[in-house]
Order: C-alpha cells, then sequence, then structure tokens
C-alpha cells in the first residue's frame, strides 16, 4: 500500500468474475506521515483507508467484469463496521463479492481480513460511467497489469 | 395493484423519508417526489425483497437510455406497479 497516494491494492490473489469475487492482498506500511497524526503514540490505520481500501478491491472486480469498458465511481457506503485496530506493518486481505450490477450503478459486500480475523467490513455501491477521458483509462490498465489483473480481462469478452 | 401501490408506497416514505401522503399512483418517482437514482437503488431493492422478484434494472435502464420507452413507463408508480405485477405473475406461473 502507498497510502499518499491511494494505492491501497498490492496485488490481486484471485479474480472469478463468473463468481463474482476477488480477493487482493494489502501490506500497510511501517511508516507513513498519516501514523504521525493517526493517532500520536498509537498509530493505526484510519477507518477512511479501510473503506477506500474495500471501496477499490470491489472496484477491481467491477472493471474486471466491465472488461474495463467503464470506471465504478464510489458512491455510497452502507454498514461500514472497523472491528479491529490495524496497526502499521499489518498484512492485510481484501476480498470482494458483486451483488449487483447494471442499471447504471455497482453493489459489492467488501470485507478486509487481518490475521485471519475480520478487521473491517461494508456494502459498497458505485456508480458506473463512461471513463471521463482516456488518460485515466490507461492509468487503470497500467495500475492494473502491475497489480496482477490477467490481460484476459483487459479485452471484450 | 392496490395491495402493491400500499407496499410500494410504504417502501418509498420509509426508504426516501418522503410523507406517505404525498405519494400517489400518479407520482412520477423522480420528476414529483425527487428521488434520485441512487436511493431508487435502495427502493428497488427493497421491492425486490418485499415481492420476491428480481426487478430488471439493466434493461429498464437501457431501454430508457436508448429511448425507446418514457421513464414514465417505469417510474410512474401506477406503471411501475403495473410491472413488479407482471414480474410477480411471471414467477408463479
Amino acid at each position: 500500500m502507498r497510502l499518499e497516494y491511494f494505492q491501497m491494492v498490492d496485488r490481486i490473489t484471485r479474480l472469478d468474475t463468473d463468481a463474482r469475487q476477488i480477493a487482493a492482498d494489502c501490506q500497510v506500511p511501517d511508516e507513513s506521515p498519516i501514523f504521525e497524526g493517526h493517532f500520536p503514540g498509537h498509530p493505526i490505520m484510519p477507518g477512511v483507508l479501510m473503506i477506500e481500501t474495500m471501496a477499490q478491491t470491489g472496484g477491481w472486480l467491477v472493471l474486471a467484469t466491465l472488461r474495463f469498458a467503464s470506471m465504478p465511481f464510489l458512491a455510497q457506503v452502507k454498514e461500514a463496521k472497523m472491528r479491529a485496530f490495524v496497526a502499521p506493518g499489518a498484512a492485510l486481505q481484501a476480498e470482494a463479492e458483486l451483488l449487483h450490477d447494471g442499471s447504471g450503478y455497482a453493489v459489492v459486500k467488501g470485507r478486509i481480513a487481518s490475521g485471519g480475523k475480520t478487521a473491517a467490513e461494508a456494502e459498497v455501491r458505485y456508480r458506473v460511467v463512461p471513463f471521463p477521458n482516456e488518460t485515466l483509462r490507461g492509468q487503470m490498465l497500467d495500475t492494473a497489469r502491475r497489480i496482477g489483473v490477467p490481460e484476459a480481462f483487459f479485452h471484450a469478452a | 395493484m392496490s395491495s402493491t401501490f400500499e407496499t410500494v408506497a410504504g417502501i418509498i416514505s420509509e426508504t426516501c423519508d418522503i410523507p406517505r401522503e404525498k405519494i400517489t399512483p400518479e407520482s412520477h418517482a423522480i420528476n414529483d417526489l425527487g428521488i434520485d437514482s441512487l436511493d431508487f437503488l435502495d427502493v428497488a431493492f427493497a421491492i425486490d425483497k418485499a415481492f420476491g422478484i428480481k426487478m430488471p434494472l439493466e434493461q429498464w435502464t437501457q431501454e430508457v437510455n436508448d429511448g425507446k420507452v418514457s421513464s414514465d413507463r417505469y417510474f410512474v408508480l401506477k406503471d411501475l406497479c403495473d410491472n413488479i405485477d407482471a414480474l410477480v405473475a411471471a414467477k408463479a406461473a
């Protein structure tokens, strides 16, 4: 994870658009300016970044399902729960299941585990729209390759 | 139709915090009641659950976007209720 750049997902470990599921590894850095303020003497991952991690993990699932034809933007977070403190250096496993797509929206159920226990969960909803420009689409494809989205998902089925 | 409408009106009132008396069969969910598409998603999910159906939102959205039908067909509540009744009947058949 590079928290300051909002790069929350390090590596996709499972991606199955038929089963509508994705899993990813996310390594919390040992050091970050974020931990200096959140909190002094008790550094933990901010809940909003845990939510962002679930949103990005689910977002890659939506992108892969749509073969990168449209872009999901965060629209709503429901029932977000932070169940445990996540400290610097923690190895997180994020996963998401696609509950709904079409209709201009996508809905996923996201979860983050740390040390085998659920650290956070939420239902995340996205507004799915055409890419606003080719720059963004190109960057998303570059990032997808870097984090291990298989090439087969980059093109129409 | 009437019991379908009562259920749908109750869902809309509760989900979108709209006074029940403002909701009529002639109301257009977006133009008259001011429900935006994000809130309508919650309404749709609650309707699916209440009636044991799955409204084909993707198909409906596509038809409206393609100009094949007016949005009234799916967003005026009496028309929405007709569509729900048809889906319930198709499921029972």
